[in-house]
């Protein structure tokens, strides 16, 4: 029985919806368990308190900064860096095997699990250069952890300016800091902020790789030196310790509001710089 | 131009340290684990499935094969749902539509893992245990949970595939005759197929790099997985449930593990480059 | 921007700080870190809270990570205290100080719809090393058995393997889990499994069996009959810092001990 290729079409085409319907039915179905069971309980005290009780009462403060200052400072130290060696690479080289292999490197590390940087940090952070189970120690694994994707991000970002840009600003006599600077850099933005808040992300989810760096204290970190303990490591050893289910449904809920509005914010950034550029 | 020098010795200092700091760690890593491999065997370490590390016995076969079956169940489901939503999105739906929706993918990219493992601990072991058997912590639960993770990253690389097929390919089918989807399978799919590979690559990169979901739905047992309902544990839960404690020869081992996955991801990296390279190879000679 | 120069200068001096102060060490004298046992984990965060209440101007920070670490962290030098549930080996016991501060339980659970009630030590050991494999045998209902496992730096794990195991291996098809808690979600959702945990955590969602025919009671390890029992220490290394005999001291007192005994732990007295 032949099928006439119209109807394959159909078949084709309802199926696919049928693929696509279950995949977004998926992804707002994880949304919203979490967000139906946790917003009830994200109220103003429970994110300005301390927990109790290992966390089955009380709030999640102590958290919400450790997660500000290790996800932060990691990405505070690792942008300008990664920024400064992406125009370095694309800008003040000639393009060649040494490029490309620096370019290779970064990918592959890009790519590297964070559990493997986990396991760096806690060695050579943590142990030996005796920094302990700290925001510094999570912070400057995190930092190395994001400095491949954003270098390459930015990279990338740079290398698709087109190069009239680049000879109108020298033509105008400008030198080749104020052309990069002025110029280049301003042009790039948005790649490179997407990139940047990207990593942020990244940042903030990280579990593993933060457990064992930055350890997972209770307490309000008072120096950098402290262990704190961070919105993700709380909501994974709440929930598997079977704490409190409440308390980590709405830890859970504060951490995906906080993801999504730095998408949000990445987004709009992006739309806002591209008009401007006039791309 | 003092300044520009000046500058740009700033600029070369700081990329040196970063690309020092990056070596560093790979150094690093090779260095940790490389020796154990050697001082173990290469035969030993790699195609024994004995891990016991208080009698210092080192074999990853067990969470190679168990990485694998997850990676590749993840890529399967991972690539049935992209390529429909892909497919879906850039040829049988209004103009615009897919540039809405891709920044709302790439949204639930950002969703942690501890999230999907969670959910998935909670909905999805169960039912699989209550409707197929077993304890539920399986291959087929990490499969669908990683694949559900690594959905976002195949279908904005595909979809990115798929528009940069010319028109003039998908036009002068349907101009002589062919249905949209014929046109589709004919014509797209053969001429994004580069692009589309390596966005499974990068899909299964991801994948086998996941750690905290993982260790969360897949029962971490030791023995190589039978079925899909059996218990795994792959390479990445086991230094994640183990490099807390382990020291010398231990530690040792799991920076190993690290080393092994270091390499897969590279592979992968290479296979994905060269294949993309390829579709601009051909495009380049058109 | 003549400030982009001044400003790369700074964060090349931050980033050398940053490194420099690494090597000064660690917090202040003021503050106590424990890192250890997750069994002891929640113990010491709740003798921690109570303590904190008493002596505000304090610190004192509690870690999880599982026994084996905690010992190594006191060796390094990461933490003041490493939690350890389980009693130390002849060589470890010449580098540590060991402090007991309760002792605990080790409730065999399994599902509440588990008609099984009782076991033998040898039935124990044969169900986690994988020779009897269907509740049958043991008198429940027919079907796997899924047996639940800690990893290997637990205590817990450890004590379960010195008092139950003796040198058989558990089986390698155990699912292995990170935490007690995590042991208890387990059990609590799966029929056919069964694992082994801290009795002070067992709570009234899982069944404990009996073993060798006493119940797991607290008086019943008090009494000798209940014999599944390891030691919880505080271990040190060397000189102990003022600010964490205070600690040590507190959690010794019978404050402390009342509050362990009400948690479902045994006093050492």
């Amino acid at each position: 029985m032949r099928v006439s290729p119209v109807a394959t079409q159909r078949l084709a085409v309802g199926f696919m919806w049928m693929l696509t319907a279950i995949t977004f039915a998926v992804l707002v179905f994880i949304l919203a368990f979490i967000l139906v069971h946790g917003l009830p309980h994200v109220t103003w005290t429970f994110l300005t308190q301390s927990p109790t009780s290992m966390g089955r009462e009380g709030g999640i403060f102590p958290m919400i900064l450790g997660t500000f200052l290790v996800a932060g400072l990691a990405v505070l130290v690792a942008a300008p860096i990664g920024v400064a060696t992406a125009v370095y690479l694309s800008e003040y080289t000639r393009e060649g095997r040494l490029t490309s292999v620096i370019r290779f490197g970064a990918d592959c590390l890009a790519g590297v699990p964070s559990i493997i940087f986990g396991l760096f940090g806690f060695v050579f952070f943590a142990i030996a250069l005796r920094m302990g189970l700290s925001v510094l120690s999570g912070s400057l694994t995190l930092a190395l952890m994001v400095l491949p994707t954003i270098i390459r991000t930015s990279e990338e970002a740079i290398r698709a300016v087109p190069n009239s840009y680049r000879e109108v600003s020298l033509g105008l006599g400008g030198t080749r800091f104020q052309t990069v600077f002025y110029v280049v850099l301003r042009s790039a933005l948005p790649g490179i902020s997407t990139g940047i808040v990207l990593s942020l992300g990244r940042s903030i989810s990280e579990t593993a790789a933060v457990m064992l760096t930055a350890g997972s204290a209770l307490r309000l970190p008072k120096s950098l030196f402290d262990s704190s303990r961070t919105l993700a490591l709380h909501f994974y050893l709440l929930s598997r310790e079977g704490i409190s289910m409440p308390n980590a449904y709405a830890t859970a809920s504060v951490l995906i509001i906080a993801i999504l509005a730095l998408n949000l914010l990445a987004y709009a950034l992006m739309r806002r710089f591209a008009v401007k550029v006039g791309r | 131009m003092k300044r520009d020098k000046v500058i740009g010795a700033i600029l070369l200092a700081i990329a040196l340290s970063a690309i020092s700091g990056l070596a560093l760690i790979t150094v690093f890593i090779f260095r940790e684990g490389v020796p154990i491999i050697l001082r173990v065997g290469a035969r030993q370490f790699f195609l024994s499935t004995d891990w016991e590390p208080s009698l210092g016995h080192f074999g990853i076969l067990s969470m190679m094969v168990g990485s694998l079956f997850v990676t590749v169940g993840a890529a399967v489901i991972g690539v049935v749902f992209s390529m429909g939503l892909a497919i879906v999105l850039t040829q049988f739906s209004p103009p615009g539509l897919s540039a809405a929706v891709k920044p709302v993918i790439e949204l639930l990219a950002g969703i942690p893992s501890v999230v999907y493992g969670f959910v998935g601990v909670v909905t999805l072991v169960p039912l699989i245990r209550r409707s197929l058997g077993g304890p539920g912590l399986s291959v087929l639960a990490a499969s669908v949970v990683l694949g559900v993770m690594i959905l976002p990253t195949i279908t904005s690389i595909a979809i990115d595939a798929l528009e940069a097929v010319p028109r003039s390919y998908l036009e002068g089918s349907i101009a002589l005759g062919a249905t949209r989807w014929q046109t589709v399978t004919m014509v797209l799919l053969r001429a994004a197929r580069s692009g589309l590979v390596a966005a499974v690559i990068l899909g299964m990169g991801r994948a086998i790099g996941e750690t905290m979901a993982v260790i969360m739905v897949a029962g971490n047992a030791l023995d190589v997985p039978r079925s899909l309902l059996a218990p795994v544990r792959t390479l990445t839960s086991n230094i994640a449930l183990e490099m807390g404690y382990a020291s010398g020869d231990h530690r040792q081992a799991l920076f190993a593990t690290g080393v092994t996955l270091f390499v897969i991801i590279t592979l992968l990296n290479v296979a994905a480059l060269t294949v993309s390279r390829q579709r601009a190879g051909r495009r380049r000679a058109k | 921007m003549p400030g982009a120069r001044l400003l790369f200068h700074a964060r090349i001096v931050m980033l050398g700080l940053v490194l420099i102060c690494g090597g000064c060490g660690r917090t202040s004298g003021r503050s106590v870190n424990l890192l250890g046992s997750t069994s002891i984990q929640p113990f010491a965060e709740m003798l921690a809270e109570r303590y904190l209440k008493e002596y505000p101007g304090q610190f004192v920070e509690v870690q999880g990570g599982g026994s084996t670490a905690g010992l190594q962290a006191a060796e390094s030098g990461l933490t003041n205290i490493g939690m350890c549930s389980r009693s130390l080996t002849a060589k470890e016991s010449l580098l540590f100080t060991p402090i007991l501060i309760a002792r605990d339980g080790l409730a065999i659970v399994v599902n509440p719809k588990n008609p099984v009630a009782s076991l033998s030590i040898e039935q124990l050991r044969a169900l986690f090393a994988g020779r009897i494999a269907d509740w049958n045998e043991v008198g429940g209902k027919a079907g796997p058995v899924w047996p639940i496992t800690r990893e290997e730096g637990s205590g817990t794990r450890e004590s379960f393997v010195r008092l139950v195991m003796g040198n058989e291996r558990i089986s390698r098809r155990s699912l292995t889990q990170e935490s007690n808690g995590a042991v208890k979600e387990l059990v609590r959702g799966d029929p056919a499994a069964i694992g082994y945990m801290s009795l002070g955590l067992v709570g009234p969602d899982l069944k404990a069996v009996a073993i060798e025919g006493a119940q797991p009671t607290v008086e019943n390890v008090l009494a000798g009959r209940y014999n599944l029992v390891r030691p919880l220490l505080f271990v040190t290394k060397g000189t102990v810092a003022p600010a964490t005999q205070k600690f040590i001291d507190f959690v010794l007192s019978s404050e402390g001990q009342r509050l362990l005994a009400t948690e479902g732990l045994v006093k050492i007295r």
